[in-house]
This record gives C-alpha cells, sequence and structure tokens, in this order.
C-alpha cells in the first residue's frame, strides 16, 4: 500500500478511522487541533458515517466519548495538555467506570509552550489515574499505536491514553496503513451498574482497577513499544520515551550506540526492564520530552542509590523540549557549531492581524477606561490575549479557559469597581457561562466583552459553539436585557462604542457588552472558496 | 543521500507549499522524509520555520542537529539568517530579497545583504519581481524553490509531479504558473550559481 504523508495528528486521525472509530471528539487546541480536522476532511470518515463536531469544551468531549464507549462503540477524544485539566474530573473517574467500547484520549503536550501557557507532562494525569499511556517515538508508531490501544482498551475494559509532544504532532512523515476494521456494533455494557460510581460500586471497581495494574505492566513487557537494545559499555544505561529515543539515535548515525538502552513507549513501564538496566549498569540517563517523571521515580525522595542523570542533576536542562543537541551533551558529545545567527537579526513578535476586530474593541475599551486607570481588565485564552502586548497593553490576566469573568467577580468583591472581563465567543461557551452565572447571582459590578468574532480563531478557525446564540446565553443566566449590548467593532463606531461602555463601566451591576465582526481569516478563507465555487459555476 | 533543508520565512509566505512540493518529490523518489512544521500561535506574522530532511536511509530526529544543515531556504532575507546556527559551515543559503516589513525596527538592507553576502555559498534573488514576470508575485515562494532545487537532488520532472497534485485542485492555470515559477528560479540559480 502507497505510504501517506502524515502528521502525528493525522497518522492519529487515519488510525483511528481505519481501526473501526465511531465517534471522535474534541474542543480545539494547539497542538491536537488537526486531529478533529483531519477526520472531518475525509470523506473515507463521512462515507462511514464516523461523528466528528466540536465539543463546548474538552469536559463535554470527554463524556461524550465514554457515553459512546458504554453504548460499545470506538471512540476517540483529543485535547491539548491543558485541556485534560479541563476533563480531568471525567478522565480520573472513566478509569473506574472502565470502557466498554474501545475508548482513546489522546493528551498533545507543549514542552517549551510554543503555543500554550504551561508545560505539564499529561503522563502524570495517567499515573494519577491508573490509565495505560502509550507514547509513540514517530508517526508510523502513532498510527499503529491506535489500533493497538483499542484492542487494549476493549481487552482490559480500561481508557488508554496516547501522550503525543508539539513536535510529533506537527511533524509530517510517510505513513503505512493497516487493515480496515469495521466499527462495532451497539452494545450495552455487561454489568448495567458499571458506570454508576456510587461508593459501593466504586469501591468494588477501583480495587479492580488496582488489581488491573499488573497486568497492563504486563501487557506492555509484551506490545513490542518497550524494547531493551543490548550495549556493551555498561559504565552508562540509557533510558529514553518517545521521541527522546529518535534524538538519542541522531547522535550515533555514523557509529554504534555503545550503550544498552531501555526505549520507553508504553506505561506502566515493566518493573523487569527497569531492573535488568539498572543491575547491568554503572549509572542511568534518563532522557523524557517532558517532566522527568521516569527520572524522578528512578532516583526517589533520597537519591541513595546509582547515579541518575536527568533533568534534575543539571544533565539536561529542567524545561524546555530536548533535540539532539542537548542529548549528546548530556552524553559528553562537543558540538562546534562554527555559524552564529547575527545581532543584526529582530524578533517579530506574534500580532493582532491588520483588520482584526479585536483591535478596535480594545481601542474603544483603552479609551473609555481612561477615567478609572489601568490594570482592571482580567482576559482570557484565544487571539486577543495579544491585546497584552504593545501598542495596545490591554489586558492584564490570561490564566486559563473561563478565568476572566470569574477573576473579575473576585477583584470587584476585593473592591476593584469597575472590573472588566474580556474574553472570546468560543472561551465564553468554553467555561464562562457558569461564571457569568455567580456574578449574576452575586451582582457584580463587572463589565463582561465577549469578543464574538463568530469562530475559535487562535486555532485556525474551528466552528464556534457560541455562534449565534450569546445573547440568548447571558439572557438565561440572568443577564438583564437593558445590560447585554451589542457593538460593531470598526474604527467608524469608535465614538459611539466608547460611550456605550462607558455607560456600562459606571453601572453597578452585571453588563454584557458583545463587539461582533466576523474574524479577518475566516473572512477571507469564505470569500476565497466562494469566488472559487463561482469560477466552476462559469 | 541525505539533505537536510530548514525552511524560513514570515507566516502566510508559503514556505508550507515549499516544503509539500519537496516532500510529495521526494516520496516519488522513494526517499525517506520527516518534516517538523510550525503551527499555530506563531502564524500570524510570525517568524515560522519548518525543519525538512530527506535521506535514502531511515531518519531519526524530526529535529535537524545544530550547525548540520544543508542548506537554508527561505522567502524573506532577515529569515534567512535567523537561523543560522543550524547551518553546516559550508552551508548554502537561498533566500528572496524582498523584506517582509511588519515590525518597527527591521534591520537595514543593505546590512542584511552583506551578512548574507559573506557567507561561503548563498544565492540571493529578488524572487517578487521574476514571479510577477511569471505572471503573479504569489509565486515568489515557487521561485525561491526552483533556485534551490539544483541543489536538492531531486530531479525536475518529480518537481512537476508534486506542483501538479498540490495545485490541481486550483485549476490548470494555477499550475501552469507555479511550474513557470519554479523554472524561471531554476534559471536563475543555474546563471548565478
Amino acid at each position: 500500500m502507497q505510504k501517506l504523508l502524515l502528521l502525528g495528528d493525522e497518522a492519529i486521525a487515519q488510525g483511528a478511522i481505519d481501526a473501526g472509530l465511531s465517534g471522535i471528539y474534541a474542543y480545539p487546541g494547539t497542538p491536537s487541533t488537526e486531529i478533529m480536522e483531519y477526520v472531518q476532511a475525509s470523506k473515507e470518515a463521512s462515507s462511514k458515517g464516523i461523528r466528528a463536531l466540536w465539543s463546548a469544551n474538552e469536559k463535554t468531549a470527554m463524556e461524550s466519548a465514554l457515553g459512546m464507549s458504554y453504548a460499545g462503540k470506538r471512540a476517540m477524544v483529543c485535547m491539548k495538555h491543558v485541556g485534560l485539566n479541563v476533563a480531568a474530573d471525567a478522565f480520573v473517574n472513566s478509569a473506574i467506570t472502565g470502557a466498554n467500547g474501545g475508548l482513546i484520549v489522546v493528551a498533545a503536550d507543549d514542552p517549551s509552550m510554543h503555543s500554550s501557557q504551561n508545560e505539564q507532562d499529561s503522563r502524570f494525569y495517567a499515573k494519577f489515574s491508573f490509565i495505560p499511556v502509550l507514547e509513540p517515538a514517530n508517526q508510523q508508531e502513532a498510527y499503529d499505536m491506535v489500533h493497538y490501544g483499542f484492542d487494549l482498551s476493549e481487552r482490559m475494559k480500561i481508557p488508554v491514553m496516547i501522550r503525543i509532544t508539539t513536535r510529533l504532532a506537527h511533524s509530517r512523515t510517510g505513513v503505512k496503513r493497516q487493515e480496515t476494521k469495521p466499527q462495532n456494533e451497539l452494545k450495552l455494557p455487561e454489568n448495567l451498574r458499571q458506570y454508576v460510581l456510587l461508593p459501593s460500586i466504586a469501591r468494588k471497581q477501583y480495587r479492580e482497577l488496582l488489581d488491573k495494574q499488573l497486568p497492563l505492566e504486563q501487557e506492555a513487557a509484551q506490545s513490542g513499544f518497550n524494547r531493551y537494545h543490548e550495549g556493551h559499555d555498561k559504565s552508562i544505561g540509557i533510558i529514553a520515551s518517545g521521541l527522546a529515543h529518535n534524538y538519542l539515535i541522531e547522535n550515533f548515525a555514523t557509529h554504534t550506540l555503545p550503550y544498552p538502552v531501555l526505549q520507553v513507549g508504553q506505561y506502566p513501564v515493566p518493573l523487569d526492564m527497569l531492573n535488568r538496566l539498572y543491575e547491568e549498569t554503572e549509572s542511568l540517563l534518563v532522557l523524557e520530552d517532558g517532566y522527568p517523571i521516569l527520572e524522578e521515580l528512578m532516583r526517589g525522595m533520597l537519591n541513595k542509590g546509582k547515579k541518575i542523570m536527568g533533568r534534575l542533576d543539571g544533565s539536561l536542562p529542567r524545561d524546555g523540549e530536548l533535540n539532539p543537541n542537548i542529548v549528546g551533551k548530556a552524553l559528553g558529545m562537543h558540538f562546534d557549531i562554527k555559524l552564529q545567527s547575527p545581532g543584526i537579526i529582530r524578533n517579530r513578535p506574534p500580532k493582532l492581524c491588520d483588520g482584526c476586530s479585536h483591535n478596535d474593541a480594545f481601542l474603544a475599551l483603552n479609551e473609555a477606561l481612561l477615567e478609572y486607570g489601568r490594570g482592571r481588565v482580567f482576559s482570557d485564552i484565544g487571539c486577543y490575549t495579544l491585546s497584552a502586548l504593545e501598542p495596545l497593553e490591554s489586558i492584564n490576566s490570561c490564566v486559563d479557559m473561563g478565568a476572566s469573568i470569574t477573576m473579575a467577580i473576585g477583584a470587584a468583591d476585593a473592591g476593584l469597581v469597575p472590573a472588566v472581563a474580556a474574553i472570546g465567543d468560543s472561551t465564553f461557551t468554553h467555561s464562562g457561562i457558569t461564571g457569568l452565572l455567580d456574578a449574576v447571582n452575586n451582582n457584580s459590578p463587572i463589565t463582561v466583552l465577549i469578543l464574538d468574532n463568530a469562530t475559535t480563531g487562535m486555532t485556525g478557525g474551528q466552528a464556534s459553539s457560541a455562534l449565534g446564540k450569546v445573547e440568548d446565553i447571558c439572557r438565561g443566566v440572568g443577564v438583564h436585557e437593558d445590560h447585554i449590548k451589542v457593538l460593531k467593532p470598526l474604527h467608524k463606531f469608535h465614538e459611539e462604542n466608547v460611550k456605550v461602555i462607558k455607560e456600562e463601566l459606571a453601572y453597578q451591576g452585571v453588563s454584557v457588552i458583545i463587539p461582533r465582526r466576523e474574524c479577518i481569516q475566516t473572512l477571507n478563507r469564505k470569500m476565497r472558496q466562494k469566488a472559487k465555487a463561482k469560477l466552476m459555476d462559469v | 543521500m541525505t539533505k537536510d533543508i530548514i525552511l524560513a520565512g514570515v507566516g502566510g509566505q508559503g514556505i508550507l507549499s515549499i516544503a509539500a512540493c519537496i516532500g510529495m518529490a521526494a516520496l516519488a523518489e522513494n526517499l525517506h522524509l520527516k518534516q517538523a512544521e510550525v503551527h499555530g500561535m506563531s502564524q500570524r506574522g510570525g517568524a515560522v520555520q519548518s525543519h525538512l530532511r530527506l535521506s535514502s536511509d531511515e531518519i531519526a530526529s524530526d529535529l535537524i542537529p545544530e550547525g548540520k544543515a544543508d542548506i537554508v531556504i527561505s522567502v524573506e532575507p532577515m529569515e534567512s539568517l535567523r537561523y543560522l546556527n543550524m547551518l553546516k559551515p559550508d552551508g548554502y543559503i537561498v533566500t528572496s530579497i524582498n523584506p517582509f516589513v511588519n515590525i518597527p525596527n527591521y534591520p537595514d538592507m543593505e546590512e542584511l545583504l552583506r551578512e548574507i553576502w559573506k557567507l561561503p555559498k548563498y544565492i540571493t534573488l529578488d524572487a517578487d519581481q521574476i514571479a510577477r514576470e511569471c505572471g503573479s508575485v504569489k509565486a515568489a515562494n515557487m521561485v525561491v524553490l526552483g533556485a534551490a532545487s539544483p541543489l536538492l537532488g531531486l530531479k525536475e520532472e518529480s518537481f512537476a509531479k508534486a506542483i501538479t497534485s498540490i495545485f490541481g485542485s486550483k485549476g490548470s492555470d494555477v499550475v501552469e504558473l507555479n511550474n513557470k515559477a519554479l523554472k524561471a528560479g531554476r534559471d536563475y540559480a543555474v546563471n548565478h550559481m
């Protein structure tokens, strides 16, 4: 079969389509977005009737996938690492309900924070929840692990995490497909109380979950994703997980790797394999893209055993993603880099697009706030976070999805009145609605700007769950009709917009202002498609 | 054969199309390839890069080791220098000389060119002008790819095939434009190397 040229994300999506997937659930988040987008664009997926729509947030996505698994079909849920925080309640408890149809949770971590606010490692969540992890080293493994993961999930009746990082998600290579499988038939769980986590049931199932850990470890020893490579030089034994193994191999392209290596691609990591490496060698080097999880476990708190090298002893940087040079240096290699980029190179900080509606909205807000002074605008996750930087310098916080409204409540409670929240339409329906309900119940003197550009912009213009619903939601939550104002964020309406914002800032209750104008990127895309369609007609 | 290539530019300048063309051409010649792209936040007018690795053997790392790239292909002069630490001491820079100025402190153009011309191997070309002569400035990225193509060790017909399969859905005139731009870039390079 001809190889397909696929991103890691796309390999996972194609793997799922081929492995009998019935439904995929996700909220957009770099670097995970392309998994859902690939399934949505796949003619094969739509001919198979695979369900592929965006969810309001990662928690609703995780729960919907769990429901599909309950009904006996194969489901996948995808998110970026911080999305797993949102889905955590459902994720952790799904280990105790277990799975019926195969259930795969894809968590895409972002070491070096290319497009994120932290570099948390999803393997911690899996360990915490007793959920097995597959960590591909390349796109082919990512594809193959989806097939294996669904089988493992059904055989062991447990959700399976596939953990990837940005570099794999957004790197492309040839991938060979396997034979396709049909979708599962609808099939209820044998025990209709399996998903009822009343304490008496949960206690029993939690013990069963604990009992699964040894068989899961045995699985990880036999699947072929954890491999022991012999080496004659026993001075160092190397543990290399996921992509880190590639960086190791890269340094030995021209000569043989002399050290024994345990290549890790599946967790829980078999103790026998770890023990063999530990006993055979004088010291260990642990290479992991992300947090030093295996390294910490190998050291123990007191670190009284053999020398363990890695991120904790300074052999590798404590943060950031690995690369071939960093790994080579940890093995004592020296790299003489002859060329350096000259000092005249300037940075190009990301900024709002020319013609972006957010720009006009923040210019109006800045002016309306002049009389109150700076430092009272709580914002959120999206393109508009860029308004923190020059030239706008409008906002003072960006913490997690939805935090703008709730932080404004707390600040207003403390006496910072007026406090302002600035949140995008998609982020509002992701996690802002409950916060707005708090504000209404609290009668907080806050002004909430819901920046409605009719899309999920930062991740490339995916459908927004809020489309056409923002005012209704605000009314439904209890915001008074008189204090729901819609603005057209355009330069020519600047004075008018400033006036409306000023009025609402002065109001001692909850106001919602909706600056509404479509994202310039999605608008351009639509116009191009329209022009193309017209061309086709002619 | 191995070729490690850094592609550089500003978001929206079409470096992923260059990457796709080289990738397809390499696949047609049964080479292994890995291509690490940058998506997400940095796309909005920010500096973007892609690591593209071709080899007759299996490739381990998605990232090119520092100081090991054979070529930097750039559609913007300042961006061609941003990843200079990745280039081999005797590596090639192939870049357009058309600046993309979206920052107030963009460096002096002559100084930039002096830095590029200090290097032992480079091809600098007015890709916008050459693309315009071919029919549209939009094909400037293909002009730059064309200029780099003699250095890549791939057959001319493999590129033509790649262009047809990538731009085919946009109509035959787009395919023709890109082929013309690619050839114009190659001719320029062959005459100026």
